[in-house]
């Protein structure tokens, strides 16, 4: 790790006039990718804007229509959060399905999705369910939020507060693991909401995507087999050491499968 | 007093109140006053010339003190790094021996290759400046993988071997086992790779160099399984340093595995540069220099084939088998793919005749040599993956064609050299299919089947050979080292007792299972004996611990020596109860006179040797402190016998172990609950190369791709099942305690019985490891289409 200054913000506000200040200044949420690739050397901003004390940033409320999660709430505050397991069940699987425990007492879900790693959990979670990403400047629908590999709609300086969930009629998600990170090497949300069945796919491909052909499908009959037979290209798809494109392509099926299955219960 | 017998309890482990409560002191705990900070620079590139390395930037950043490069070392005398055994090839030539710099000379040969080192004030200083380091690379085409070395056109790793061939070597009657091949009713074929592994100890690689002016003596701290063997290889060998001047202490070590065996160029460049700088130099790897510069393991290219008559009886065996040494020679590199791995492919069975021809490559990548098991898990997989398929071929059930071909007459000669003294192979398969409810697969699969899962079942009875030895044998077979172990024990004037062991214990629980030898046969409680080991000032030598040798070679040694305390004893007890030193006996702590009630016990003959003022001064001399050396006669031949049963989801191609059954034959067990321990970690990591662990390199680059955690897999504990073991026990002949040893074992025998049990459950002859959901998955596919 190389030096860096250090600055623990108060308040968004704080936060946001520190990082404005430093164009090299990184925001710091649970650090449980920003800490490694520092470690490693991969990483070094100049200063580090640690918003781990930002109370407003933190907490889970629900209306019964709309779940909304502060950005530094910790992945396993999810997990066990009455609010979610009633509201979306499905995201507390999702929480829980997120690296070791280690790594969910820390990590956080403003921190994910805003570094959107290809393989990460929450952004299938967020486009799956059309959550809205709500920043210290702005609201961002999902479907607008995950620009490509590592890149999203977030400004320079702009740090998201909370993500608002839509509560879904139904939505599951099953992930098929990296054995060595427990990363997604595919994983599929699948909602089906008041607004219509959603499909992210997340770990496939450089970014989380949606599968229109299989929503389609799910829209006019809700049931695995709907999803069974349909196969998204390989072409773009992630291929590396541990999955082909080919073998990721198949996975996004068994696993859409498995999710609406999961979602029916 | 029978309740001080302590063989065969469950005696918990006396080091982990040490372990548990963080008062472990491994090598990085130790802190010198005025340490310095090593970090080394290592290379990028897998093959390049190095055509100059400017250090002028880097020794004038903050806090550096000293930057090395492989020409300082070449100017100051410094040696290459020895190979401890010499392969004799197929003509009579010995191997090809490159010099093994301990920083690189003109090329550097594999990524992580050391290139020089930065000496600093504090680690950060050094880690800032090694990145000033610059060096001018010519970068230069490489080759990493084993079945591309010999190929034309391929890049020499090495000017004195342009073909990469170390060696080509053979065991075993050729013209007969060709002609047994010709007569056979059936000959099984399979081709497959032996996965290369990386061993990821939990604690790095660690070494301190501090030299003392005031005599004129080195201290090296560091993480080894031999500190003796590491001594002696750096004094002699590489330094040229008189060894009385030179301590190594191999404090705690966090796990070996067999990576922590080797002397590495790290350890030596602490020492030498704590005199220049006449202060204590520290370095200790990070995650990611462990990946890529400890030494590796397996990485073997076979074809294998076994012929057998109409009633699945072997005929012969023939393998061919090209061994990936990677880079440089490491230390025993070269007997590890030969002498450890040929000599065991008569595995259980009676094959009478076996030839096997193996072809030893450099490459570059990091250097290959033993690695849990060492030759002997390649052989297993070899022997056990033939046998199971050859079964399946003949439609002969599997568990019958062993049974068919077991060695049932002890001692055995096999056709590859060694003679086995005792086993009882039918007992341990009995016992684990037994334990494995073999009878009720059938109806387990027809179960599985209706969730739409694939069932298998797959065995593997293996055999290894531990403690290698006698030592003059090993040395006609090119071993450059003796393989005897040395112990001490000092019975203290109170009773007590320290013994002094040349084994080394890094994991194993030695401290525990010695004590219970001694206290046992001393007749004393297991809390009155301390075990020391691991510092070149306190053992009197020691080979170290490897090859699951400790107990059966280094516990002998330690029996020996607590038999000369008895020894001695008798002569006290006979002076002090005025008997004949014949009508004494020992037993149970006492010193008897046989046939009277005249009795002394052991503390009292301790206290009388130390004091010895109603003594034999004449005949006797004072103290009890006993030394000796036992270089066994054979080597142990453990054996056992797995049962794996796997279901396969056909959806994603991944595979859960449902049950593992372990039936080990370690001859006498000392501790039940310490060897069930070895068992569990070596299945464990045999499970781990099988199903999750593979190194990989890239092909066009050299780079190592698998260098972190994140993609390298490691198996985990929700990977494994819950374990079924048991053991049967047929003593080692040849060494007083009955022992084989059992460190080894698992990882020995797992990997082929799990394949075994995946083949099995898919249909197909062959699943490359590691046996990844996706390899799976294609297996299935290729199975469809065909």
């Amino acid at each position: 790790m190389y030096a860096f200054n250090y600055q623990k913000a108060k308040s968004v506000a704080d936060a946001a006039a520190a990082l404005a200040k430093n164009p090299d200044a990184k925001a710091l949420a649970g650090g449980q990718s920003l800490i490694a690739a520092m470690k490693l050397r991969l990483a070094a901003p100049a200063a580090v804007v640690d918003l781990g004390g930002v109370a407003e940033l933190r907490g889970i409320k629900s209306d019964g229509k709309n779940l909304v999660v502060g950005a530094m709430t910790r992945h396993s505050e999810v997990v066990f959060s009455d609010d979610v397991r009633k509201a979306i069940p499905a995201l507390a699987h999702l929480a829980g399905e997120i690296g070791d425990r280690m790594v969910r007492n820390m990590g956080t879900l403003g921190g994910s999705i805003a570094h959107n790693d290809p393989a990460a959990d929450y952004p299938a979670a967020v486009l799956g369910l059309g959550a809205t990403v709500e920043t210290n400047k702005r609201k961002i629908a999902a479907d607008d939020f995950f620009k490509g590999l590592y890149e999203t709609a977030l400004e320079p300086g702009e740090l998201i507060t909370s993500v608002s969930f839509p509560v879904p009629k139904r939505a599951g998600y099953v992930k098929f693991k990296q054995p060595a990170s427990r990363f997604a090497l595919v994983g599929v949300f699948v909602a089906d909401t008041g607004s219509g069945v959603r499909v992210a796919v997340t770990g496939a491909g450089p970014c989380v995507f949606r599968v229109p052909e299989m929503e389609k499908a799910l829209a006019s009959k809700f049931a695995p087999e709907s999803v069974a037979n349909i196969r998204i290209p390989d072409k773009g798809l992630n291929s590396d050491i541990h999955a082909s494109a080919e073998y990721r392509a198949h996975l996004v099926t068994v696993m859409a499968k498995r999710a609406v299955q999961a979602a029916l219960g | 007093m029978g309740s001080l017998n302590f063989i065969g309890a469950s005696v918990k482990r006396k080091e982990d109140y040490r372990f548990l409560t963080g008062g472990g002191q491994y090598t990085d705990d130790v802190a010198p006053e005025r340490a310095t900070y090593a970090v080394f620079v290592r290379s990028p590139h897998a093959h390049a010339r190095i055509r100059k390395v400017d250090t002028a930037k880097a020794a004038k950043a903050a806090g550096v003190l000293a930057v090395y490069t492989g020409e300082d070392v070449a100017k100051a005398g410094i040696n290459g790094l020895p190979c401890g055994w010499l392969i004799t090839d197929v003509n009579g030539q010995p191997m090809k021996e490159p010099p093994y710099p301990v920083l690189a000379q003109g090329k550097a040969r594999y990524v992580g290759d050391r290139v020089a080192v930065v000496i600093a004030e504090t680690y950060n200083q050094a880690k800032d400046a090694a990145e000033q380091v610059e060096v001018d690379y010519e970068v230069l085409p490489a080759v990493t993988d084993t079945a591309s070395a010999r190929k034309k056109g391929a890049p020499a790793v090495h000017d004195i071997a342009p073909d990469n061939t170390c060696y080509v070597w053979a065991l075993g009657d050729k013209a007969k086992v060709d002609e047994a091949f010709k007569a056979a009713a059936h000959v099984t074929k399979l081709e497959f790779v032996n996965n290369r592994l990386i061993p990821n100890a939990i604690e790095p690689r660690s070494a301190i160099g501090a030299y003392s002016r005031a005599d004129d003596s080195y201290t090296l701290y560091v993480a080894s399984q031999n500190p003796h063997v590491e001594r002696l290889l750096m004094t002699a060998f590489v330094l040229g340093l008189p060894e009385h001047k030179v301590r190594v202490v191999a404090p705690d070590v966090g796990g070996g595995f067999g990576s922590k065996i080797y002397l590495y160029g790290e350890d030596v460049v602490v020492t030498w540069a704590s005199k220049q700088l006449n202060r204590p130099v520290k370095w200790t790897a990070e995650r990611v220099e462990s990946f890529m510069s400890d030494a590796h393991g397996r990485d073997h290219v076979t074809t294998a084939e076994l012929a057998l008559d109409k009633d699945g009886k072997f005929l012969a065996m023939r393998v061919h088998t090209t061994a990936n040494l990677g880079a440089y020679l490491s230390t025993f590199a070269s007997c590890i793919p030969t002498i450890l791995y040929a000599t065991l492919l008569a595995g259980q069975y009676t094959t009478p005749q076996i030839y096997c021809e193996v072809t030893a490559v450099f490459t570059n990548t990091a250097p290959v040599d033993a690695y849990r098991g060492a030759g002997r898990p390649e052989a297993t997989y070899v022997v056990e993956r033939l046998v199971e398929t050859a079964a399946r071929e003949t439609k002969i059930d599997p568990a019958e064609i062993r049974r068919r071909n077991f060695i049932r007459s002890f001692p055995y000669q096999t056709p590859v050299a060694l003679l086995y003294d005792t086993g009882n192979y039918e007992a341990t398969l009995d016992a684990a299919m037994k334990l494995g409810d073999v009878a009720g697969f059938a109806k387990r699969k027809e179960e599985a089947a209706k969730r739409g899962r694939l069932r298998g079942l797959g065995y593997s009875c293996y055999i290894e050979a531990c403690g290698i030895a006698p030592s003059n044998v090993a040395g006609a077979l090119g071993a450059r080292a003796g393989l005897f172990e040395a112990g001490e024990v000092r019975v203290h004037p109170t009773g007590k007792v320290t013994v002094f062991t040349g084994s080394h214990s890094h994991g194993q629980g030695h401290e525990t299972t010695f004590a219970q030898v001694v206290a046992s046969r001393l007749g004393i409680p297991v809390e009155d004996v301390d075990i020391v080991h691991g510092d070149t000032s306190k053992i009197l030598f020691g080979m170290g611990t490897y090859g699951s040798r400790s107990l059966a070679v280094g516990g002998t040694a330690i029996v020996k020596a607590v038999d000369k305390v008895i020894a001695k004893g008798k002569k006290i007890a006979a002076h002090l109860m005025e008997a004949a030193e014949a009508d004494v006996e020992f037993a149970d702590g006492v010193f008897k006179v046989s046939g009277t009630d005249k009795q002394v016990p052991f503390a009292q003959i301790a206290l009388t040797a130390y004091v010895p003022h109603n003594y034999p001064l004449d005949k006797l001399e004072p103290g009890l402190n006993e030394n000796a050396f036992y270089d066994p006669t054979n080597f142990t031949f453990p054996a056992g016998s797995y049962v794996c049963e796997v279901e396969v989801d056909p959806d994603t191609g991944k595979t859960t172990i449902e049950s593992f059954v372990a039936v080990d034959d370690f001859g006498k067990v000392i501790n039940p609950m310490i060897v069930a321990g070895q068992v569990h970690g070596g299945l464990t990591q045999g499970i781990g190369q099988a199903l999750l662990e593979g190194c990989r390199y890239d092909p066009e680059t050299g780079q190592l791709v698998t260098g972190t955690m994140s993609d390298y897999c490691l198996p985990r504990a929700g990977d494994v099942p819950s374990f079924k073991l048991d053991t049967r026990e047929t003593p080692c002949t040849h060494n007083p305690l009955g022992v084989k040893g059992c460190g080894e074992a698992g990882a020995i025998g797992a990997p082929a019985a799990l394949m075994n049990a995946i083949t099995d459950a898919v249909g197909v002859r062959d699943v490359p490891m590691p046996a990844t959901a996706e390899t799976v998955w294609r297996a299935l596919a290729s199975k469809k289409a065909a």
